[in-house]
């Protein structure tokens, strides 16, 4: 676009053209640290807090768990990367179930899917890469396998979290895991169920993501 | 006068439903935003951190936005620069009209709002749909925010059930928030899914990575950037962060300064469009950096520290005239403390020259600016701006609001001041004939308009020492 270069030069004419200033240093700044054997616990409760159902569980029995809390809830169908580990042990397990939930993979682009993802569908399944124990949050790292929508559209999301991948803060998790050289094209942190306080500051759940977050520890 | 803030400000303090609705709104926020500042030397240091950040973009201000195009440019995302809000209007309408999109489902962004791209691009057949609930709300109602994090918090339950009951279908009168809730995300959900196009702001662009962050508590800005096939992004050229590293102390101050909140409900972080073999995600992404004013106001030392404002909010929260008097009042898209300096730099202070006067310099926004801002300083220098002709260029409209004969009764008082004959001559006259100055006299009946005026003593307080038998040798 023409138009876009003129201006793109012109913008940045003007602001080298401006005086120079030094640049600043950062001063020092640490963000929170947690004793290792309460960092787990801190990310469920401030999580919870935020008004998600946790539950602790182990690497075997967390489907069952799963398909035992989508029952109480009335939940009758799971959405699922039939891609990823977590999918395909979901799948395995509620095989072998009397009664679980329907499994509807996410296995074709949205084009292909929106009706169902939109209203056909009644919670989704995601892994997380890790959950930070100071703000209780997850981190979605959405992949081909395990697309962004899949935590958003459904009424309920559920996310496995491993015990050993929660970290202190966001800060250290983007050192550690050096995010800078590897970002994808989409990371979300989750806190909570969408809520909204625009009536009022009245708290309300569901307005545009999922009503329900349900959060499976996995230890 | 230019501008008319004055002409406004009686009607808002005396409508007492919107003098509630403000006070109920700001003192929970503020409450909320001390709950999470509770640690003083945290706070300090991480507000230290996160005005450094900021500055250290302002400082490096146009090599960073070469690198955010560079990095989103290599990332797959376009971009495009706009010097007005005419152009990024232009340029969005003309993304829009290649891919035939007829309807766009929108994020809340401030620039969106200056632009008044809803508006605009209504005229060119395309329909806006605000799905942040707020925005929802007052685009149903016909209105424009008046807060810039909580759009529609001069509107209460009741007003906001009439206009639910009115506009969406099969919903009767009801006040329960979780009722209307539910019936705007019924409404809202069939508009993003059947929308060609998702647009939306963005809260930092990381220059490091071209990388967007967005943060929201709905979900709607993940699902306008997320499901339909584009998405367009708008950025004023200040919103940028160096590196990564520098995002967590920015986004432990920016919730915890708008509403209280440890962390908004998501934080997205945007880096490219769909990749090949992805399932979802937009086809393409667009980021529009707006100027409108900034790098004219960036050609000021001083005045550019304007631009290290991450909009949180803060300042209109803890703001007495503000709270008193809402966000409407100001007219314009940028109220409470920020306004009152962003705005007369863009618009200039030919046409919002009030704007800096209407506060009482008390520092509250100060203390809150979670990236140090001396509002307060900025003011003050916006005030004489308004007054002297500037050698600065970064002031449009300086020197409209000159008035010669407030400029004379200065320089007789500031003449006064500087020659001892001159104020003992002077402050004698006063004492004998002030009290016969009428009220009704230019100056005096701006002043008494809404002060008491002081009565001067018969004496100079010189002349009553000396009675004391004191010698000011």
């Amino acid at each position: 676009m023409n138009n876009s270069a003129t201006a793109r030069a012109n913008i940045l004419a003007r602001l080298k053209a401006a005086p120079r200033t030094a640049v600043p240093e950062r001063p020092e700044w640490q963000p929170p640290v947690y004793d290792a054997d309460e960092r787990v616990n801190r990310f469920a409760s401030v999580i919870e807090a935020s008004h998600a159902e946790v539950y602790h569980t182990s690497a075997d029995a967390w489907p069952a768990l799963l398909a035992e809390v989508m029952q109480r809830h009335g939940l009758d169908s799971l959405m699922y990367a039939p891609g990823t580990v977590d999918g395909q042990q979901v799948a395995t397990a509620w095989g072998t179930l009397e009664q679980a939930p329907a499994l509807v993979p996410y296995d074709r682009p949205v084009e292909e899917l929106k009706d169902t993802l939109v209203n056909g569908v009644a919670a989704g399944l995601t892994a997380t890469r890790a959950a930070i124990a100071e703000t209780g949050s997850l981190v979605l790292w959405p992949t081909a396998e395990e697309p962004r929508l899949m935590s958003l559209l459904p009424p309920v999301h559920v996310a496995v979290v491993r015990a050993e991948t929660v970290v202190d803060t966001l800060a250290v998790l983007m050192a550690s895991q050096h995010w800078a050289q590897q970002m994808p094209t989409n990371v979300v942190l989750v806190s909570g169920p969408s809520k909204t306080a625009d009536i009022e500051q009245t708290l309300a759940y569901g307005v545009h993501g999922p009503k329900e977050l349900i959060v499976l520890i996995v230890h | 006068m230019s501008g008319d803030f004055t002409q406004r400000a009686p009607g808002a303090l005396n409508d007492p439903t919107l003098r509630r609705n403000f006070r109920r709104a700001m003192d929970g926020l503020m409450t909320k935003r001390a709950a999470q500042f509770q640690d003083t030397a945290a706070w300090n240091a991480l507000r230290a951190r996160g005005a450094a950040v900021k500055a250290r973009v302002v400082s490096k201000l146009p090599e960073l936005l070469e690198q955010l195009e560079a990095n989103c440019t290599a990332n797959g995302i376009t971009v495009h620069w706009a010097e007005s809000t005419a152009e990024a209007n232009a340029i969005v309408l003309e993304i829009l009209q290649a891919a035939g999109a007829k309807k766009v489902i929108k994020g809340k962004s401030m620039v969106s709002e200056e632009m008044e791209l809803n508006h605009y691009l209504g005229d060119h057949g395309i329909k806006a749909v605000e799905s942040d609930l707020g925005e929802y709300i007052i685009q149903l109602a016909g209105e424009a925010p008046s807060h810039i994090v909580m759009p529609c918090i001069h509107k209460n339950k009741s007003e906001i059930a009439a206009l639910f009951a009115e506009h969406i279908d099969g919903l009767g009168y009801t006040e329960d928030v979780d009722t209307l809730t539910a019936a705007a995300r019924k409404a809202l959900r069939n508009e993003f899914a059947t929308a060609d196009a998702g647009i939306s702001g963005v809260n930092f662009a990381v220059a490091e990575t071209g990388t967007l962050v967005l943060v929201e508590n709905e979900g709607n800005g993940r699902l306008s950037t997320t499901l339909p096939p584009l998405h367009i992004a708008l950025m004023g050229i200040e919103k940028l962060a160096e590196t990564l590293e520098d995002i967590p102390p920015l986004l432990s101050l920016l919730p915890r300064s708008a509403t209280g909140q440890a962390i908004t409900t998501y934080v997205n972080m945007i880096s490219s469009p769909r990749k090949p073999g992805e399932k979802d995600g937009p086809e393409q992404v667009h980021l529009v950096l707006l100027d409108s004013g900034r790098s004219r106001v960036y050609a000021d030392e001083q005045l550019r520290d304007t631009l290290r404002c991450i909009r949180c909010g803060a300042c209109m929260n803890h703001c007495p005239v503000y709270s008193r008097v809402g966000g409407h009042t100001y007219k314009f898209v940028y109220p409470g403390p920020i306004g009152k300096i962003l705005t007369p730099q863009l618009e200039g202070l030919d046409c919002a020259g009030d704007q800096p006067h209407a506060s009482t310099l008390c520092n509250a926004c100060v203390e809150v600016c979670p990236v140090k801002i001396p509002i307060a300083d900025l003011l003050v220098r916006l005030r004489g701006e308004s007054v002297h002709s500037s050698d600065s260029p970064a002031v449009k409209g300086a020197g409209s609001r000159h008035n010669w004969r407030e400029a004379l009764v200065w320089r007789g008082w500031k003449f006064m001041y500087s020659h001892p004959l001159a104020y003992a001559a002077g402050a004698k006259v006063l004492s004998r004939l002030g009290n016969a100055i009428p009220d009704s006299a230019p100056m005096i009946r701006e002043w008494t308009s809404v002060r008491n005026r002081p009565k001067f003593a018969g004496k100079t307080l010189h002349e009553l020492v000396r009675e004391e038998g004191y010698d000011h040798e």
